[in-house]
């Protein structure tokens, strides 16, 4: 009888690894298999041609040049390698255009045919290095949506780094303190409330952030706007410290008690014995904590969304507005239509944010496995 | 027990067949009141309004997954296609107007701009308050997410279908940009007009000496020839009783020339 109930245990646990894993690879397959066409796409808008005259000198265009002219920033040919013609501008509007040596139209291409006298302009795919090299994010400019994926990479990096610094310092004082030097009954009262922190729902963080946070950023910095980087970094501080304090206090009550009192024995100070004794034995468990809390920042969406102004600029202080991966799916998603361009460019952020959180772990894992081949 | 079994067929048949309407989150509080009213004025018909965008509830239309769309913008030229290859003809009805207010905040002194002015704005060429005979303080452009209808109507009738300028703050909600540019003082942002309160300012936008109105159609898509219970809904929101709804929500309503 126990042998039975004992195997069953031991099936079940392996099925729900098994489950889990398998889970986690199809999450991923999933991901890669919705992103990849991406860069298999026309840069122009699927089902529509960007034409002009047959006798147009300009042959090719870049994303980035088609933006320019359709937003009258850029009116003259010569600026493009042409004559020197203004550029007039033809968007769809259900009317087949008439055209002439200086027009630019952009059009179903079904009627290109019915056009004589022009010529297709080669705007080529989207292309890999303007994808991860852009620097603008208009995924739905037409006639040419650009996806530079820069600003948003950027303001991921920047708002978590931030985040992380302030969260840091803190959360490991928090679980020194809560693990070594606090009294029982401090202890019991500060533990609760630190774990309640992580049971808030993000949206009420976010909301916090914009209402209190935000104008008080302005205020007392006297900046422009509050929605900034630094707004942002706050609040994902704050959130990421219950896992930092939890992990790292966790890890810390992992030390055995003969190594303290070694320590002790020794004449060592009790700050001493923190300091070089009971950190350093544990160190691989705090850097999982500093790791758990940088995944916290990195994926984190309706706090920042809310809270960071989402422009999409690449930030050069921390007191400015930043868009972040992740809020950008958040927000864009939901309007593009399955399946295109712009569809598969967010899920394209979706597989740079997992590589981002792989590299981290990986980077720890090797961390924390040379620490522990020294100690041998 | 019989009749039980009956009875219960009988309210999952009814719920089954349940109108639904489904899109714009512009339209969805005006529809969802407008539902409301009607199934208390018409009992034994269910109606149920969810939101998730126009291009959501169209996409909808298409595949049948409900009867009735909404939508904050015209058909697009492709979804237009699409219906056309299915061969289903499409029957469009605008049920109210919503009038697109430029809000700041309280304490800008400006209080009207050019057509002109708010497309460079919103396109940053100008970028301080003082260029348009405010304070000279920068401006700090707030628009909504690319997802919203409201984005795409500012960008295609205030810009002439040019692009925002990449260092705008975008906003997930109506809710976030009225909060926002009530806190921020070179603040600059639309929203509808009965999402207006008084934590912002209102500008008058004005073309050529003449009031220029930001004002888009909201609109109802179904498919031809509709089935009655569409048919009943669609001509209860356009009564009296319906636009009166609407006016009292803040909507412009729509005169009865404009749909005969």
């Amino acid at each position: 009888m126990k042998k039975i109930v004992e195997l069953c245990v031991r099936n079940v646990l392996f099925v729900s690894a098994a489950v889990t894993t398998l889970a986690i690879v199809l999450i991923v397959i999933f991901l890669f298999r919705q992103g990849v066409g991406l860069f298999a796409r026309p840069a122009v808008e699927e089902g529509f041609s960007l034409v002009v005259s047959a006798g147009n000198p300009v042959k090719k265009l870049t994303p980035q040049q088609v933006k320019l002219i359709f937003d009258g920033d850029v009116d003259n040919w010569s600026f493009l390698g042409g004559s020197h013609e203004p550029i007039e501008i033809y968007r769809w509007n259900e009317e087949i255009p008439v055209m002439n040596e200086r027009s630019i139209a952009f059009i179903p291409t079904q009627y290109v045919s019915s056009l004589p006298g022009v010529r297709t302009v080669d705007m080529g795919r989207i292309s890999p290095g303007d994808y991860f090299g852009g620097r603008e994010w208009f995924p739905t400019s037409q006639p040419v949506p650009l996806f530079g994926v820069l600003p948003l990479l950027a303001g991921t990096l920047w708002v978590s780094l931030a985040a992380i610094l302030f969260a840091l310092p803190f959360g490991l004082a928090i679980a020194i303190y809560m693990a070594e030097l606090a009294p029982k009954r401090i202890h019991g009262i500060l533990k609760p409330v630190i774990e309640l922190l992580a049971g808030i729902p993000s949206v009420v963080y976010g909301f916090f952030g914009l209402v209190v946070l935000v104008p008080l950023i302005q205020k007392s910095m006297n900046l422009p706007v509050g929605e900034t980087a630094f707004a942002g970094a706050v609040v994902l501080a704050i959130m990421a410290l219950p896992t930092i304090v939890t992990v790292a206090a966790d890890a810390l009550r992992t030390v055995p008690k003969a190594a303290r009192e070694a320590s002790l024995a020794l004449g060592a100070s009790q700050m001493q014995t923190i300091f070089r004794v009971t950190i350093p034995y544990c160190a691989s468990g705090i850097l999982a904590a500093v790791v758990l809390g940088i995944g916290r920042a990195v994926g984190e969406t309706m706090a920042v969304l809310m809270v960071t102004g989402n422009a999409a600029i690449i930030p050069d202080s921390l007191f400015k507005p930043v868009r972040t991966i992740p809020a950008t799916i958040a927000a864009e998603l939901g309007e593009a239509p399955a399946g295109g361009a712009h569809y598969q460019a967010l899920f394209m952020l979706g597989i740079i944010l997992f590589f981002i959180t792989l590299l981290i772990s990986i980077s720890v894992e090797i961390m924390s496995s040379r620490k522990r081949r020294q100690e041998i | 027990m019989k009749k039980m079994v009956v009875l219960l067929f009988v309210v999952i048949a009814s719920h089954l067949y349940a109108q639904k309407i489904k899109g714009s989150d512009t339209v969805l509080p005006l529809a969802q009141k407008e539902a409301e009213i009607y199934m208390q004025v018409s009992p034994g018909i269910l109606t149920t309004v969810t939101g998730g965008g126009s291009g959501v509830g169209i996409l909808s239309l298409l595949e049948g997954t409900t009867d009735i769309a909404m939508s904050s913008r015209s058909l697009k030229y492709e979804e237009r296609l699409r219906f056309k290859e299915l061969g289903r003809e499409v029957m469009e009805t605008v049920i109210a107007f919503d009038a697109l207010c430029v809000i700041v905040h309280p304490s800008n002194r400006v209080t009207a701009l050019t057509r002109q002015q708010l497309e460079d704005i919103f396109r940053g060429k100008i970028t301080r308050w003082s260029q348009v005979g405010g304070e000279n303080i920068p401006v700090v452009v707030y628009v909504r997410e690319t997802s919203s209808g409201t984005y795409e109507f500012f960008k295609e009738t205030v810009l002439k279908h040019k692009n925002y300028m990449a260092g705008a703050l975008s906003m997930p909600a109506t809710g976030t940009v009225i909060q926002s540019v009530s806190q921020t003082r070179g603040a600059i942002g639309y929203v509808g007009f009965p999402y207006v309160n008084d934590k912002v300012k209102t500008l008058k936008i004005t073309q050529n000496g003449k009031e220029y109105p930001v004002v888009r159609p909201l609109l109802l898509y179904y498919l031809r020839p509709a089935v009655s219970e569409v048919q009943s809904f669609v001509d209860f929101v356009l009564s009296d009783s319906g636009q009166q709804i609407a006016r009292e929500m803040g909507y412009i309503e729509v005169q009865h020339e404009e749909n005969r």
